[in-house]
């Protein structure tokens, strides 16, 4: 085996579409899969996120209702896996540092080191717009901002020492006092900074100053290497190593016999979306149920789900669903390992965030096939060498500055 | 001789502050195998410890029945976010959740996100305006509320510049699914607050902490809270007032089971004797109609939970005094509550005047 770099995995769980319609249990078990693959973590968001070509930040992280909160029911996965990283999405435009350094932080704890914070900054669909200062530069800087105030609430607490009082006064947020939880097992969480809607400079600037990963946008192996190449420059100017950013593009797989076979499946997929998650039969009809007398766009009543159209695209809004992309891998599973090792070897990527579904075997067909051809190639791990999302992800300890 | 109403326990975790999920999930797990109707998690918020909801959130799928009940800060904190915090633990508890609304007194915490300490009063209207928001969220009326009082909850700090660290949460004006129990119930701790905290409770409160030293004082109080609630339109058989407890069973020989004269001095009911006496206690408060059950809050939960279990609990469930198995799924069950209808009558009716 070569010392080739390994490949890295997660798993975007996009929003359960709400309590009545996913059992906690479909979730739970998604979590187990991935950690059965050995996957670097899984990614939650609060909303019905889209993928690919329809996904913005708009359909990421949030607190919408009906969609779970991600820290929460990471909480909760945690009690139900062992290993594998647990990345929650907080919009820092909605959430202030201190909660969001506290809950993250105590997810850290309990589960043992495997909490990662996904920075999501973005428009949040059917807000009001901000009063003024409302172009996307400011969420960027206001992104910036809360990491800075969320680490330093994090190192507040030396390694073995007594906690220092913080003193943040940015231009956003104002943090003053002592932290209530002690250092992290992991010291610093891993930043995931999500930027599936595009990647903008500034995004990239914000990815190669904060983050451990970068989730980009899919859009083949020419744009993968660009990415990499400019955010390995940005690094450099940050005084970073390329190492210290995982550059990790969301995929949707789908896997067949053959190669028609594959391409035959991924022709079913192009009927309207449906949700990794099939929706829970028993509950219908129950007092939950008929609770929702106005459905909402994610309590479609019969059949498939149907993932709500990107719903800040005028020309669709009311319209039928779009046509969705083709997925990203479409082949044998020995054919969908070799694109993603030439994507590894090529520097077009340095992993991948799979969102999985359900019509086509989800994320078992993916862990049962090409997780272990991954493996005879030497590209992925076959056990879980630590117990930390950090060490997961190659990350070495965080050095203290005080 | 059986109870006129059915006695409902619950007890709290609180100790000195742990990281370690393995502590929570042995106190739960006891509590659980005594078939209490829920167990408490105070939010340390300026005082070191974890969140007491990311706490609970972990114990849930480690449990099957008992509720679960964190403290939810609301003094600085998204009420969007909460809601959807809140839901989520209802969603993976299968509907045990419940929160109890916290509200930070102290400079110290308000500083932690760029604010002053408001007053007492002020600090209420905040937390009941949450309440309000996030019963709002889950009954799929934001649109109601954000046409109703615009920006009150962001306050100037819509645009992040007038008031930072306090930023506005999304309005999706979704209608959205509710939470398994329709709303998680609502615990409101008048233990330590006065007038305005009363007022929370008669609007919004499915259960009611209340102290007391004499079975007297807890039927005059409890009666108080009821007509409050029944005044704004409230039906008072949907709400359970429980007498707040600290215990101490640390005791070695078993003394007289009797409220402590010092520490009733500060109001508060403390119990110290034997769990057999404890028993008693809540039986002959509970008999005499005084309240509908205790909310204990044992000096040392690691020592005092399991004799509170196997000892008090036990006797009790062997005089058919309580019950020995939780035949619900939900908290509001074990509360004998009903599912709320999605509206806000009482609350209107209360805003009305």
């Amino acid at each position: 085996m070569t010392a080739a770099r390994r490949l890295r995995l997660a798993v975007r769980l996009t929003g359960a579409p709400g309590r009545t319609g996913t059992a906690f249990s479909q979730v739970e078990q998604l979590a187990r899969t991935a950690e059965r693959g050995l996957f670097d973590f899984l990614l939650l968001v609060g909303d019905a996120g889209t993928t690919g070509a329809a996904t913005d930040f708009a359909d990421c992280a949030a607190p919408a209702p009906g969609c779970p909160e991600p820290l929460t029911a990471l909480g909760a996965l945690a009690a139900v896996t062992d290993r594998i990283g647990l990345a929650a999405a907080v919009d820092p435009g909605a959430t202030g540092p201190y909660d969001i350094a506290r809950a993250v932080a105590s997810l850290d704890h309990l589960s043992g080191g495997r909490a990662g914070w996904a920075l999501a900054p973005r428009d949040v669909p059917g807000q009001r717009p901000p009063r003024r200062g409302a172009d996307r530069a400011e969420r960027y800087r206001r992104a910036a901002e809360s990491v800075r105030a969320v680490r330093a609430l994090w190192d507040s607490w030396p390694p073995g020492g007594p906690p220092r009082p913080v003193a943040h006064h940015g231009r956003y947020f104002t943090v003053e006092g002592e932290f209530t939880v002690p250092r992290c097992p992991q010291g610093r969480p891993p930043i995931v900074a999500v930027l599936t809607a595009g990647d903008s400079a500034r995004g990239r600037d914000l990815a190669a100053r904060t983050a451990d990963v970068l989730l980009s946008r899919h859009r083949g192996p020419a744009a993968g290497r660009a990415l990499t190449t400019a955010v390995g420059a940005r690094l450099a100017a940050h005084g970073r190593r390329p190492a210290d950013l995982a550059v990790m593009p969301e995929v949707t797989v789908v896997l067949g016999d053959s190669a028609a076979d594959a391409e035959e499946r991924a022709a079913g997929l192009r009927r309207p979306r449906t949700l990794p998650y099939p929706p829970v039969p028993a509950r219908r009809g129950s007092p939950r149920e008929r609770d929702g007398a106005v459905p909402g766009p994610l309590a479609v009543p019969s059949g498939p789900r149907r993932v709500p159209a990107r719903r800040r695209t005028p020309l669709r809004a009311g319209g039928p669903a779009p046509e969705p992309e083709h997925p990203s891998f479409t082949g044998t599973a020995a054919a969908v390992a070799a694109r993603m090792e030439s994507y590894l070897r090529e520097r077009a990527a340095d992993g991948f965030v799979l969102v999985p579904h359900p019509a086509h075997g989800g994320l078992d067909e993916f862990v049962d096939r090409v997780v272990p051809l991954l493996q005879e190639r030497g590209l992925f791990r076959t056990a879980y060498e630590g117990a930390t999302l950090r060490s997961h992800l190659g990350l070495p300890e965080p050095v203290w500055k005080g | 001789m059986a109870p006129i109403r059915p006695l409902h326990l619950a007890v709290a975790l609180d100790g000195p502050a742990r990281f370690d999920a393995a502590h929570y999930a042995g106190l739960v797990a006891l509590a659980e195998h005594g078939a209490l109707d829920f167990v408490t998690l105070g939010d340390p918020y300026t005082r070191p410890g974890p969140e007491a909801l990311s706490v609970l959130s972990r114990i849930a799928p480690l449990t099957r029945r008992i509720g679960l009940v964190p403290t939810v800060t609301t003094t600085h904190t998204d009420p969007h976010r909460l809601a959807a915090a809140l839901a989520t633990l209802d969603w993976v508890s299968q509907g045990r959740a419940g929160w109890a609304v916290g509200v930070s007194a102290t400079e110290a915490g308000a500083r932690l996100y760029g604010h002053h300490a408001a007053p007492a009063p002020e600090r209420w209207r905040d937390a009941e305006r949450t309440v309000r928001v996030v019963t709002d969220v889950w009954d799929g009326r934001t649109d109601v509320w954000d046409g109703r009082t615009g920006g009150a909850v962001d306050g100037a700090g819509a645009d992040g510049a007038g008031s930072p660290g306090r930023v506005p949460g999304p309005r999706t004006g979704r209608a959205a699914p509710r939470p398994p129990q329709g709303r998680p119930p609502v615990v409101v701790d008048l233990t330590g607050a006065r007038e305005p905290g009363r007022r929370l409770a008669a609007r919004h409160a499915d259960v009611v902490l209340i102290r007391a030293r004499t079975p007297d004082e807890a039927a005059e109080r409890r009666a108080t809270v009821l007509r409050e609630a029944r005044e704004l339109g409230r039906d008072p058989a949907a709400l359970r007032v429980l007498l707040s407890l600290s215990v101490d069973l640390g005791g070695g020989e078993p003394r007289p089971g009797s409220l402590d004269p010092r520490r009733s001095a500060a109001r508060a009911a403390h119990f110290s004797g034997g769990p057999v006496e404890l028993a008693e206690l809540i039986a002959r408060w509970h008999r005499d109609g005084a309240v509908d059950g205790c909310h204990l809050v044992p000096l040392d939960p690691h020592r005092d939970l399991e004799r509170v279990v196997n000892g008090t609990v036990a006797l009790l469930q062997h005089r058919s005094l309580f019950r020995s198995f939780l035949p619900g799924g939900t908290l509001r069950e074990h509360l004998g509550l009903p599912r709320p209808a999605r509206g806000r009558a009482p609350v209107a009716a209360g805003t009305a005047r």
